[in-house]
């Protein structure tokens, strides 16, 4: 996890002291600014305060790398409900982590279509590849692109079709900061029925 | 058969997503007619006249939806549902990255029709690059004064939010779907009242699939006779069809509704890889009873044909399956999908998903008997109609067509699992027991690497 600031929760355990039944206040959690801000601003586009609370947990998981428990205070506190109001929803969703997830992330689909057409392979492939890295593996429902079948989301962008042998080279360029597999990004491909024309679906 | 591009129309042009390319092509009139042109009744009445029915999944009539609403001054909400997880669909996909403002445009001008003054792109998670254009193509109408305070001088105001999911396909449902925007764990509620009446935030709202509101705009602009003039008297316009699985040209496909099943199968999406032969295919997404190819491949592709068939159009997603695909292992996927997505709030469904892919992983371990199968079959019975949502339902109606129209591979996947020598005892036995699908070498050049 190196790079991505410590929640201290992590390394002294949890504080008991620290209800997570009532709302904390924001000078007790030490709330990061730029953090406290894109809460309020998210908050300020809905009727309801708490529509946030997707929204805020994406904000902590991006600065955090997960949505640790100081974090979650920390944007409790701005929100004004609970931690364990928040904590409920993170463990709903599977795209907000509620433990250590790494820094990048590979969601290889191995549902219907992408199985069909060697998804189990390309997941061994990946978790093979990412061996001692920082990078996150895991295999995934659904990700709504089963005509690049089989494909995976690397830290949220699209990939396929894949093969196997793709998966050792996207984890290098993804750990060197290069651009991953470029000619099989999903940004990249024209449409279906144009594939043989002159159309392409623009640069992301 | 060519493709008849209504939606798609103009979608190989990358500068569709900017403002100036979509007014470029004619977009954005629709909304002024709208706007500057028309009373809400008339816009509402033009949605209803055109029989558009929603492109989600249920096939309700999207006009008639938008008249449940109440009238009056009151606080109205539009939810765009572009939480597209279903297996096998992925034209929403499509048509936000290529096309996003024609989906604003749609929701501006469904939004007058319904009188709402607040509306939401309810965007899966995972959408990163597309809930990303959207974010830009909805600064882009803030900015040319098709969003915001008092549109086009109509005294009519609109506030546009994309608002992002976080990974679960219940979200998809529409109850639960509210209750995510809400800001809660996404968990249907119980209906009635449905959300035309009481909705997010307890006001009326109206919620429809992102291919519905993409249609909204042609409707108003060219007239509902001109839409009736596409697809068939039950199943009007184009239908944006996503063709997956085993075929050569995998994709997102507009046809009229109506077309033989055969030519999307076949010829748009180039038909069966080499040295392969079409099995069976779910019609409408994962959760739409699956056909078998003799039976389906001719059926015209409307929703009335497939509702007569035994199945249904759904989504309007494909998935096909060859010799090579074993069906007892595409039921213990797409029953372990369910399980995976089940929110566990009704029991018939949080246990019925899970029993089913337990039993399931019997059949293909080898220990199951054929007495199973008709447990299998009696535990889809039970979750049909018996909760809340339809998840559970999306789960037992393919899985039991499965069972019942391939009986005999279910028997003989259980007879070959269980006299194989030392099977690995692992929970991804299914991809070890049977060849995985394609293995025998038939995967084209094609299909490979298209």
């Amino acid at each position: 996890m190196s790079g991505l600031p410590v929640d201290p929760a992590v390394v002294e355990g949890r504080v008991p002291e620290r209800s997570s039944a009532e709302v904390p206040e924001l000078h007790e959690v030490g709330c990061p600014q730029e953090l406290r801000e894109e809460i309020e601003e998210r908050m300020s586009r809905y009727p309801d305060r708490r529509s946030a609370s997707i929204p805020a947990l994406w904000a902590v998981q991006r600065r955090y790398g997960w949505c640790t428990p100081e974090g979650i205070r920390q944007a409790a506190a701005v929100m004004r409900v609970t931690p364990a109001y928040l904590e409920s929803v993170a463990s709903f969703y599977d795209l907000l982590h509620t433990s250590p997830a790494g820094e990048h992330q590979v969601h290889v689909c191995t549902n219907i279509s992408c199985w069909m057409r060697g998804a189990d392979d390309l997941l061994e492939a990946f978790e093979a590849a990412a061996e001692g890295t920082e990078v996150f593996v895991s295999g995934f429902e659904c990700l709504g692109a089963c005509d690049i079948a089989p494909m995976a989301s690397i830290d949220e962008r699209y990939f396929g079709p894949l093969e196997p042998g793709d998966a050792a080279t996207a984890l290098e360029q993804l750990v060197a900061g290069q651009d991953v597999l470029p000619e099989k990004a999903l940004a990249k491909r024209p449409l279906a029925g144009d594939r043989n024309g002159a159309g392409g679906g623009g640069d992301a | 058969m060519p493709e008849t591009r209504v939606l798609l129309e103009h979608a190989e042009d990358p500068k569709l997503r900017t403002i100036d390319g979509y007014r470029g092509h004619g977009g954005y009139a629709s909304l002024e007619k709208a706007y500057r042109e028309m009373e809400p009744d008339e816009v509402l009445k033009e949605l209803e006249d055109s029989g558009l029915r929603g492109r989600g999944g249920a096939g309700f009539a999207m006009g008639k939806k938008a008249s449940f609403l109440p009238r009056g001054d009151m606080a109205k909400y539009l939810c765009c549902n572009a939480d597209e997880s279903e297996p096998g669909a992925f034209k929403d996909r499509e048509l936000m990255q290529r096309n996003p403002h024609q989906l604003i445009e749609g929701i501006a001008i469904a939004a007058r029709a319904a009188g709402a003054g607040h509306a939401f792109i309810f965007i899966r998670g995972e959408y990163d690059l597309q809930a990303d254009i959207l974010d830009a193509a909805v600064a882009e109408a803030y900015e040319a004064g098709y969003l915001g305070k008092d549109i086009l001088g109509s005294h009519c105001d609109l506030e546009l939010v994309v608002h992002r999911g976080a990974g679960a396909y219940i979200c998809g449902e529409e109850t639960a779907l509210l209750d995510a925007l809400e800001g809660k764990r996404g968990n249907p509620r119980l209906k009635p009242p449905f959300p035309a009446v009481q909705g997010l935030y307890g006001g009326p709202t109206l919620i429809n699939n992102v291919e519905t509101l993409s249609n909204v705009p042609h409707i108003v602009g060219k007239g509902a006779e001109w839409f009736r003039g596409f697809g068939t008297e039950q199943s009007p316009g184009t239908k944006v069809v996503s063709v997956s699985g085993r075929v050569k040209r995998p994709g997102n496909y507009e046809v009229e509704l109506g077309i033989p099943t055969r030519e999307l199968i076949c010829d748009l999406a180039g038909g069966p890889l080499d040295g392969c032969e079409l099995k069976a295919f779910y019609p409408g997404g994962s959760s739409s009873p699956v056909l078998k190819a003799e039976e389906g491949l001719d059926l015209p592709y409307s929703f009335e044909a497939m509702a007569e068939a035994g199945s249904m159009l759904g989504s309007g997603s494909i998935i096909v399956a060859d010799h090579t695909v074993s069906i007892p292992h595409m039921a213990l996927r797409t029953a372990r999908f369910y399980h995976h997505e089940s929110c566990g709030k009704c029991t018939p469904c949080r246990e019925g998903t899970n029993w089913t892919v337990k039993m399931l992983e019997r059949v293909v371990r080898g220990e199951a008997t054929p007495m199973d199968l008709d447990i299998v079959a009696s535990v889809q019975d039970n979750i049909i109609g018996n909760c809340l949502c339809v998840l559970g339902d999306s789960m037992a109606m393919p899985v039991g067509a499965m069972v019942r129209k391939f009986r005999e591979e279910f028997e003989q996947t259980i007879i070959a699992a269980s006299s194989a020598p030392a099977q690995p005892k692992e929970s991804d036995m299914d991809s070890a027991v049977l060849p995985r699908p394609g293995a025998a070498g038939a995967i084209s050049a094609e299909g490979a690497t298209a």
